[in-house]
């Protein structure tokens, strides 16, 4: 059990590379803590140098209540599941879980007990004799927690621990590994770059983008309140619609509807250039849905519906030139670059009641939620304010 | 199969006929498969002629004694165990033995425990001009053996070498080829080694040492196994330095002893006696590989990471 705390640390590789920027995040005892970000934004390289794998060239960590910067991996009591679970294949399920133990000289009995117990939390009791390769994709990654566990260890490192398992399995073990860790109460650093698993899974969220931390806070506040348009654009699924806003006289020019900002937030938007809006699929509904009393209304022809169940999703586009800004490209370079993010036109996302009556190809009156839209800087990133656009005027 | 879809189905007990249709079917079916085992067969017993021949002949050839030797018969008219009883009384025979096994056994755990850590050092650690030095590592062992033997002749008598007893002067010249091969063996079988499997170790609470000794070296076992039969070999048959840095059966390995033959009786060729001492050399060889088989073949990193 233990805190472990980042003090401005940098990691530079010896060709120039920075992979970790001036990093400062406390992570608290027993907290589930979640690095999250797009691929080659240094989430692996931070949670190496916690595990002592790569050298901190700048700053300083703590675990516990040491100064850990120069001790090696095994002098600093953690436990690590690696993405490829790096078991070792010459090595019985028992003996691989017990290796660390037995390098501490910890007695055979006790060895035995340890291994035992952790292979019954994690299902694996028939399995101890059988060697690595014989097992299937859950459970190695089963025996690599088990490795972890066995040595109680003052925290856990965790590395993509689940992206090598199946769609269905890894929801599942998802499940269970939060049930584990909140049973063990250990404190847990856990990478990874999908952000269903750090909404789900995390006390905190630390949101990382080029080596630099963007962000931490619990699910909610980063949903809800993200700094940047990185961060809104990258915390939720479907992602946050972002359409451009022009600041015309008192009010504010959005592609499909004006808006009255409060005097506060309308000074903060003359100060900026280009203005992009944040807008939520749940904050556009039908217009006359439970809720949307008092909504600014618009009228937009529908694209497409897709009727959830339990929600209906419509897609529609609006006119007005498209938003650019470079931390949202980065986003949709992440993914692949097909992601709407970077479609040429304005297209929105909207999560709509159930019983929505909206039609394919037909004009529908949608409602806005004033209150929760973010105004961000499209230059900086920078969010410059929430919701305050009250009054509305078509 | 043919075979399983005309037997199967509701239709295949009400019709008594189509077992035997089945079975006719399948024996015109293996005819061309019998062909190619019977080409598949004939070609590996070529090659097995062609290639354990020499090694019948010498065993011919030492059972023979006096005329017979010199008739070529395909076997032995009057197979006799004399060559072997003159070769194991011959006390500087038995001095070469001794030295050769001092030689080769030396030259391979040198070699191993030298390059293993060269190895690891080529195939893991990040340091400049890295390719650069495995090239020229390699390019030691393509150099002419000869081309060093007359230089290393005079060194060696420099400094006391030559001639050394139980061939100790040897060892080194051996090394300067075996070792880049064991370099060049090592290093590829350590770079299949996932780095995270150390890594694992580390944290574990593994020294380095301690994860080269307790994971890479156990993975690379096959590797290792394999090195060291190459080496040993290779330490074990060397004729030139032996030829050239020793000069009494003290110092003597076998392949120079057996040079130094004489006839058992004036006048009458060696060919007997060689003959046998060189079956004698090859029974270790043989033994070796023969236990080691499994060993080498094993590929141990399966499982390690998800496949
Ligand atoms: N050994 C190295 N030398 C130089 N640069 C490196 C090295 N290892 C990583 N980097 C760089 O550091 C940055 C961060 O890498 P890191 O592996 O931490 O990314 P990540 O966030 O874990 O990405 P992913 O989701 O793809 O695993 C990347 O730009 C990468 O190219
Ligand atoms: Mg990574």
């Amino acid at each position: 059990m233990a805190q472990i705390v980042l003090d401005g640390v940098t990691k530079r590789y010896p060709d120039g590379t920075e992979g970790v920027r001036n990093m400062s995040l406390t992570i608290e005892d027993g907290e589930f803590m979640i690095l999250v970000g797009p691929s080659g934004c240094g989430k692996s390289t931070a949670l190496r140098m916690i595990a002592g794998l790569e050298e901190i060239t700048d700053g300083e960590l703590v675990i516990g209540d040491r100064i850990v910067n120069d001790l090696d991996p095994g002098e600093r009591d953690i436990a690590m599941v690696f993405q490829s679970y790096a078991l070792y294949p010459h090595m019985t399920v028992r003996d691989n879980m017990g290796f660390s133990l037995k390098l501490a000289k910890v007695p055979k009995e006790e060895i035995a007990q340890r291994v035992e117990e952790a292979a019954r939390i994690l299902g694996l009791e028939d399995h101890l004799e059988r060697k690595p390769a014989n097992l299937s994709g859950g459970q190695r990654q089963r025996v690599a927690m088990g490795r972890a566990i066995v040595r109680k260890p003052a925290a856990f490192l965790m590395d993509e621990p689940l992206s090598n398992l199946d769609a269905k399995l890894r929801v599942q073990t998802r499940a269970e590994l939060s049930r584990l860790q909140a049973r063990l109460g250990t404190t847990t650093v856990y990478v990874t770059h999908d952000q269903t698993e750090a909404m789900t899974l995390g006390d905190r969220v630390a949101v990382m983008r080029a080596g630099e931390l963007q962000q931490v806070g619990t699910p909610m506040e980063l949903y809800n309140e993200p700094t940047n348009l990185f961060v809104a654009g990258f915390i939720g699924s479907p992602s946050m619609n972002f359409l451009p806003a022009k600041v015309e006289g008192d009010h504010v020019h959005l592609p499909m509807l004006d808006m009255t900002p409060t005097p506060e937030l309308l000074e903060e938007l003359r100060r900026i250039d280009r203005v992009i809006v944040g807008v939520r699929p749940e904050q556009i509904e039908e217009a006359g849905a439970p809720g949307t009393k008092g909504w600014p209304t618009f009228d937009v022809e529908i694209d497409l519906v897709e009727p959830m169940g339990a929600e209906t999703v419509a897609y529609f586009t609006v006119a007005g030139e498209e938003v650019h800004a470079g931390q949202l490209a980065e986003i949709s370079r992440d993914r692949g670059g097909d992601n709407r993010i970077s479609a040429g036109e304005n297209q929105v996302v909207a999560r709509l009641e159930s019983d929505s009556t909206v039609q394919r190809r037909s004009v529908a009156k949608l409602a806005l939620d004033p209150d929760k839209l973010l105004w961000f800087d499209a230059d900086t990133g920078a969010r410059v304010g929430i919701g305050a656009a009250l009054a509305a005027s078509v | 199969m043919t075979a399983t879809s005309a037997g199967s189905g509701p239709g295949a007990i009400a019709r008594p006929s189509s077992a035997a249709r089945t079975r006719a079917r399948s024996r015109r079916k293996a005819t061309p498969s019998w062909v190619k085992s019977v080409l598949m067969w004939t070609s590996i017993a070529a090659i097995v002629l062609f290639c354990l021949f020499p090694i019948y002949w010498i065993v011919n050839t030492s059972l023979k004694a006096g005329a017979d030797l010199s008739r070529g018969a395909l076997w032995p008219d009057n197979p006799t165990l004399r060559n072997y009883r003159s070769v194991l009384n011959d006390g500087d025979f038995l001095l070469a033995l001794r030295n050769s096994a001092i030689v080769a056994t030396t030259t391979t755990v040198l070699s191993l425990f030298v390059g293993s850590f060269a190895a690891y050092a080529l195939a893991r650690l990040r340091f400049p001009r890295k390719a650069l030095l495995l090239g020229i590592v390699l390019s030691i062992s393509t150099f002419p053996v000869i081309a060093i033997a007359a230089p290393l002749f005079k060194l060696w008598t420099d400094i006391g070498l030559y001639d050394a007893e139980y061939g100790l002067g040897l060892i080194i010249p051996n090394l300067v080829f075996t070792l880049p091969l064991t370099i060049f063996i090592l290093t590829s079988f350590f770079r299949e080694i996932p780095r995270e499997l150390e890594e694992a170790a580390l944290v574990d609470g593994a020294t380095r040492v301690q994860s080269f000794t307790k994971v890479v070296l156990p993975l690379a076992a096959p590797g290792l196994v394999t090195a060291a039969l190459l080496v040993f070999f290779a330490a074990w048959n060397e004729f030139l330095f032996a030829i050239t840095l020793t000069s009494t059966p003290e110092a003597r390995t076998v392949p120079a002893a057996i040079a130094f033959f004489t006839g058992s009786v004036k006048f009458e060729a060696p060919l007997g006696t060689i003959s046998a001492a060189s079956v004698i050399v090859m029974v270790p060889l043989v033994v070796l590989v023969l236990v080691f088989q499994k060993r080498i073949v094993a590929g141990l990193t399966a499982g390690a990471v998800k496949g």
